[in-house]
């Protein structure tokens, strides 16, 4: 089975935001694999050790953390990587969803995985709207995948818990949000020998244009503790008034 | 284009699901805006049944079928997506769900319509325009769409389901319920299974999150969950890294709970993590990040490194 899977940088979730006008500061701001490609990229691997075939990773250089995501995924076992442009400016879902489109065109590819979402996608699922180019079928919030004969059967998690099987017809496109298995680990040594190894392809493409017909007008940060009472004070003042909270609420 | 806002009705074992009452209470209002009506359209099994519990939709159309199982992410996105390019609704709302991903995705790329996600209001005036949640909910974003039509995915909890419930005048409309060719077929449903502890039950919960850090640091949270006698739950991000069993998931995609004292350690608050706890009675939440919209549910917060705090209360509740 010969799989693409797309990447996205998305800002480190662990931290603080500040915002600039109506979008982020994006000054310091570090970038991160979006953690449900980074399952889209194991379930990947997973689906090519079970089929054979190959897998080929995707991204588009919008951080400079972006060379060292695509090495990692190399590294993991990924055959080949493209970087698609260097040093371009943010872009919307559904921008992104075409450079990726035209990108995958020539591919001749089974399977595009992709994460099911991402923080930032405000104007759609990347996943979903790739699988709208290529004129593909789609399944989202995937949890699990079985290779078939010229099928794929999915496993796509509803709410709670609950979920439910598909068989879908190759070429396909998901948008994963779990493999079966958690992410793999890589050892730094691997990821150097990934940044020798020639496997990653820089792209050439000019900056792509927003496209969802959708714009950003002001962006907030919610208020400090709104809703909360904080707690003042070092972290035994806490535990202490954490104690007399749970003696108030009887459960102590 | 028509003034009407277009809902599509999400269900599931012969029931709407409270997701979809929360679309039609947006939509209510939505077309007391523009002037148009509420339509609600049923596609699927049971449909026929569902239309009498929908009546805060003005008009309903049913496409009753078995051909598509408990749900089709193509077979129902493609039967919604034909009916918006025939009724030309000014707003179509779909939820945020695994179900509304599905379909809201297909119907703005097919109908080349603006597409909004995470939204929690959306206002169509002049121009249409929402609200939306932003980076696992640290940011709130006002956004405008260009042109005059637009499909919009709903977060939970963004109107009052009982506010959607009643209101309109409830007519029913059998339409085509021709399947068309599918590429993706149902299969079957699973119900999840019973894990060793019920975290619906227990009264007080130690729920840990990205901020725990690595696996190694789970020890340390489980023996503050002893010495409370509590039980350890967790956000999504540690259940997908195998860290805990699928059963100590709270939110979204796990499950939903009420204890007496839910004890939010590292999480930050994602709308999906929101959505299972809110209702807790006593929410606690430590967190690094003073702006962490964890503190906008909880009823107490410390911003604080959660491992200076849990040997803190630990010693205390041993001692």
């Amino acid at each position: 089975m010969n799989i693409a899977v797309l990447l996205r940088a998305v800002p480190d979730p662990v931290e603080e935001l500040e915002l600039d006008g109506a979008d982020l500061d994006r000054d310091f701001l570090g970038y991160v694999l979006n953690e449900f490609d980074d399952h889209a990229l194991e379930e990947g691997l997973l689906l090519k050790e079970e089929t054979g075939g190959s897998v080929t990773v995707y991204a588009l250089g919008m951080a400079d953390e972006v060379e060292q995501m695509l090495h990692t995924a190399i590294a993991k076992g990924a055959d080949a990587g493209k970087k698609l442009g260097d040093d371009l400016d943010p872009v919307d879902a559904h921008g992104q969803a075409a450079v990726f489109v035209e990108a995958l065109g020539e591919g001749n590819y089974d399977l595009v995985l992709s994460g099911v979402q991402a923080s930032d996608e405000i104007d759609g699922q990347v996943a979903m709207l790739v699988a709208a180019g290529l004129g593909l079928p789609h399944v989202s919030v995937v949890v699990g995948t079985t290779p078939g004969d010229g099928s794929v059967r999915v496993t796509k998690e509803y709410w709670a818990g609950i979920t439910a099987d598909y068989d879908v017809a190759l070429p396909a496109v998901l948008g994963i949000q779990t493999a079966r298995e958690a992410p793999r680990y890589v050892a730094v040594a691997r990821i150097r020998q990934a940044q020798e190894s020639g496997a990653l392809e820089d792209v050439d493409i000019d900056q792509p244009d927003n496209m969802s017909g959708v714009t950003i007008t002001d962006m907030r940060l919610p208020d400090e503790g709104e809703g909360a009472e904080m707690i003042e004070g070092d972290e035994e003042a806490a535990a202490d008034k954490v104690l007399e909270l749970l003696q108030a609420a009887g459960v102590r | 284009m028509s003034n009407d806002v277009l809902v599509f009705v999400e269900h599931l074992n012969g029931e709407v699901t409270d997701a979809t009452y929360e679309l039609l209470a947006t939509a209510r209002k939505l077309a007391g805006q523009t002037g148009g009506s509420v339509t609600a359209a049923v596609i699927g099994t049971g449909a026929a049944s569902l239309a009498g519990g929908l009546g805060g939709a003005d008009q309903i159309l049913v496409a009753d079928t078995d051909a598509l199982g408990a749900f089709n992410p193509q077979g129902h996105a493609e039967m919604f997506a034909s009916l918006v390019t025939s009724r030309q609704p000014r707003v179509t709302l779909v939820p945020y769900t695994s179900v509304g991903m599905d379909v809201g995705n297909h119907v703005a790329a097919a109908t080349s319509q603006p597409l909004v996600s995470y939204c929690l209001k959306v206002d169509a005036g002049d121009a249409l325009t929402a609200t939306c949640q932003l980076y696992s909910g640290k940011v709130e974003a006002d956004v405008r769409v260009d042109g005059d039509t637009a499909v919009f995915a709903m977060l939970a909890g963004a109107a009052p389901a009982d506010g959607g419930r009643s209101g309109g005048a409830g007519a029913v409309e059998t339409i085509d319920a021709t399947v068309p060719d599918l590429a993706v077929s149902f299969v079957g449903i699973a119900e999840p299974e019973a894990g060793d502890v019920d975290i619906t039950a227990e009264d007080i919960l130690v729920a840990i999150g990205r901020g725990i850090e690595s696996e190694d640091n789970i020890e340390e949270a489980q023996e503050l969950a002893d010495a409370l006698g509590a039980a350890l739950a967790a956000s999504r991000p540690i259940i997908d890294q195998g860290w805990l069993p699928k059963t100590r998931q709270v939110g979204k995609s796990g499950l939903a709970v009420k204890p007496k004292v839910y004890l939010a350690l590292g999480i930050s608050g994602a709308p999906e993590h929101l959505e299972g706890m809110r209702d807790s009675s006593v929410i606690i939440a430590v967190n690094s990040d003073p702006q962490a919209p964890i503190f906008g549910v909880a009823h107490y917060g410390w911003a604080g490194d959660l491992f200076d705090f849990i040997p803190e209360l630990t010693d205390r509740l041993e001692g």
